[in-house]
């Protein structure tokens, strides 16, 4: 197992240039130091032709700090930066397919629904589609009582996250 | 300027200031072999026909270290690109400025698993600083200029263009602008931070005991007399990593020769008694500091790269300067020298020197036919400073390491951190390209020298006059010596034979084979060979038991040197 492989789960953001290969060359580079990545999450920015690349994965201060400075070195690679939780908000969207056959257990699904203000996004006869955006926590607590009612499918986005305040993540 | 996209790869060559190309053509590169046709009669601009594409990678190089410019080779598509990625991936552990330019299957059959298709960005990419392909023949030039950019700036290394066939045939109208902008990527001034230094003169004014730990960063940087300066002005003894051997000569009074698994005793011990180790373009590899968390445990580290990913990735230091070697040395020399603080004899020095003399009697060895160190000796007498000496990897690698005496920089060339044998001999070709008027001498072993040694006919037919010395032990040496000293001489399939007869074998590629028995006919075939126009292999008998000492075994500290196996 990678050295510092366990620890809290970070998050690292990178602005990269937008074009085929970029990606590889990212994650190619992590898999090499054996690290398993948790989310990733690829997608435009404000700016023309550079996307954003959010990865979370376990490891601890000294070697996130060591690879973001490896991470670094890819050319593509514009700006990158960990965002901790306390300087930065982030956000999960997850999809749901719950089972919903016994009309009984529909309004106990439909309250919990309005409680985590998810949203039913399609119902069937024998099922409903529910979307929750939030923070993985409250997602993965939406999920676990999701379970009671019987999970047929599941996707989650992974995260995307911004620094609060005004600045950018690498002013 | 309306030009094909092959004729495009030449210009921009030519605009590099490129003059040599290593390669070998193939259905990918027939346009780009075309196009060079017109030139490769012009001066300026010469193709040396590799007949293994690993090898031309290697006289690229070769050629780069000597030189200190970009080395270019080119390959096929497939079995080509692939056979050069050994090349790339030594150049990438060296920080070598190598280009690689690839034919590619043409851009419709890309990833439809065509004739001769390999995806080698994919494959080259863990192993190269850059590697992108060319989608149109316009953008030739801009990534060309690219490709020389970052090969040859901040950490240097190996960059690899692969151009689809059809995009060589393209014929587009090019633009040789000059800028060349790549994403967050930017060329470095080196400077050291002002603070950095000031608290690394404060460590260095306050210890008692320095050593300066020099590594390839230094000659990469040319900061040899930086060096040297500051290691007098401090009195400080100065070890180096195989890739820094060079960096100072190596029969200066303060030089302690090459530290590590394999180093001087003395230069390991040193290290474990310094108080302050100031490691200049060095990376402490595991080969260099032994057992990684005991390395400099009672010491304090000033880590000076140019490469930032490279502070803190293997041992903490305690200052950091993210700097180019030479620039950090000569900030570091100014601001001690208007301290006025040069430093005289003290018991640090006089303890040094103790080690020195200790030690002196144990590289002797034994008296079992040639002794390797003594030849090593024996050499350093014949070649002039200047000569350039490459190596393999192995026994061979590490005798030349630890006896023969290094005393210019870009001298010593040798695969240091991928450690690939058969680099060696392709490696002299590339170093005699770069200084045609200095002699070259490959110090090999004959498990190594027979990885790439069907490039003695490119040696022969392109006329590169080399004197490669097989150290011939007939066995792959250095793992027969691991088999011995931590298997319980179990030696499993390490034994070569007696083939081949290395004199017959140059001979049937037109070379000259030399076979000595003794030091006195080593010392005359080595005088001789000196001269020579034409490439000359030494078979120089070894016992096989013969090893490489002292030795850190694997996982101890450096003060825990086995000397006698």
């Amino acid at each position: 197992m990678a050295e510092g492989i366990e620890g809290e789960l970070r998050i690292i953001s990178a602005q990269v240039e937008d074009r085929p290969g970029v990606l590889f060359k990212v994650t190619s580079l992590i898999r090499r130091r054996g690290f398993n990545i948790e989310t990733i999450t690829v997608g435009g920015t404000e700016k023309e032709h550079i996307s954003r690349i959010t990865i979370t994965m376990k490891c601890d201060v000294r070697v996130v700090e060591q690879l973001i400075k490896q991470l670094s070195k890819i050319p593509d690679v514009m700006k990158i930066s960990e965002l901790t939780p306390a300087e930065s908000v982030y956000r999960e969207l997850a999809v749901v397919k719950v089972s919903a056959q016994e009309p009984s257990k529909r309004s106990d699904l439909l309250n919990y629904i309005q409680i985590f203000r998810a949203k039913v996004i399609d119902a069937s006869k024998d099922a409903l589609i529910i979307e929750i955006v939030g923070q993985p926590k409250k997602v993965s607590a939406f999920l676990d009582l999701m379970k009671s009612f019987g999970i047929v499918e599941l996707a989650k986005t992974g995260i995307v996250a911004l620094t609060r305040g005004g600045k950018s993540a690498a002013d | 300027m309306r030009l094909s996209g092959a004729k495009a790869i030449v210009e921009s060559l030519k605009k590099e200031k490129c003059e040599i190309i290593f390669g070998i053509p193939g259905g990918m590169t027939i346009p780009l072999y075309d196009a060079l046709y017109d030139c490769l009669s012009e001066k300026g601009l010469r193709h040396i026909l590799a007949r293994h594409e690993q090898c031309a990678a290697h006289m690229a190089d070769g050629y780069a270290r000597v030189k200190g410019v970009p080395g270019v080779c080119t390959a096929t598509s497939g079995p080509g690109a692939t056979n050069l990625v050994t090349g790339l991936a030594v150049a990438h552990m060296d920080s070598s400025a190598v280009i690689a330019i690839t034919g590619q299957v043409p851009r419709f059959m890309i990833g439809k698993d065509a004739f001769q298709e390999a995806d080698i960005v994919g494959i080259a990419t863990p192993v190269t600083k850059y590697a992108f392909q060319a989608s149109s023949a316009s953008e030739i030039p801009g990534m060309i200029k690219t490709a020389f950019m970052l090969a040859s700036t901040n950490r240097k290394g190996p960059v690899i263009v692969d151009i689809p066939k059809d995009v060589m045939l393209e014929e587009v109208d090019v633009d040789y602008s000059d800028k060349v902008k790549i994403g967050g990527y930017t060329i470095r001034s080196g400077e050291p931070h002002p603070y950095a230094i000031k608290r690394a003169l404060g460590l260095i004014i306050g210890s008692e005991r320095p050593l300066i730990l020099a590594g390839g960063g230094v000659i990469a940087s040319y900061g040899s007399d930086e060096l040297i300066k500051l290691a007098e002005l401090i009195l400080a003894p100065v070890a180096t990593t195989l890739m820094g051997k060079g960096a100072i000569p190596e029969n200066h009074p303060l030089s302690l020769g090459m530290i590590g698994m394999h180093g001087r005793g003395e230069a390991n011990m040193v290290a474990e008694e310094a108080d302050l180790i100031i490691a200049v373009g060095a990376r402490f590899n595991d080969r260099t500091i032994g057992k990684m968390d005991k390395f400099g445990e009672n010491a304090k580290i000033i880590h000076i790269d140019l490469d930032p990913a490279e502070i803190g990735k293997n041992v903490k230091v305690d200052i950091p300067i993210v700097a180019d070697a030479k620039k950090a040395l000569a900030a570091l020399l100014l601001r001690l020298g208007e301290m006025g603080s040069k430093r005289s004899e003290n018991p640090w020095t006089k303890r040094v020197e103790s080690l020195k003399t200790h030690f002196a009697e144990n590289y002797k060895g034994q008296d079992k036919g040639l002794n390797p160190g003594k030849l090593m000796k024996i050499l350093r007498g014949v070649l002039p400073p200047n000569a350039i000496v490459t190596t393999g990897v192995g026994q061979n690698q590490m005798w030349a390491a630890l006896h023969y005496q290094v005393l210019e920089p870009k001298t010593f060339i040798t695969s240091g951190g991928l450690g690939a044998m058969g680099f060696g001999f392709p490696a002299s070709l590339g170093a005699k390209m770069a200084a045609p008027d200095r002699p070259v001498f490959n110090i090999d072993g004959d498990g190594s020298f027979i990885m790439t040694e069907q490039d003695l006919a490119t040696a022969v037919t392109e006329n590169i006059p080399t004197v490669s010395l097989i150290m011939d032990n007939r066995v792959l040496g250095m793992v027969r010596q691991w088999q011995c000293m931590f298997c319980d001489k179990r030696y499993s399939a390490v034994d070569l034979g007696k083939v081949p007869d290395f004199v017959k074998l140059a001979e049937a590629y037109g070379a000259e084979g030399i076979r000595i028995e003794t030091y006195d006919e080593f010392e005359k075939a080595a005088k001789r060979s000196l001269k020579a126009e034409h490439p000359i292999v030494i078979d120089i008998p070894i016992s096989m038991d013969e090893k490489v000492l002292p030795m850190v075994p694997p996982g101890k500290t450096l003060k825990e040197v086995v000397w006698f196996g």
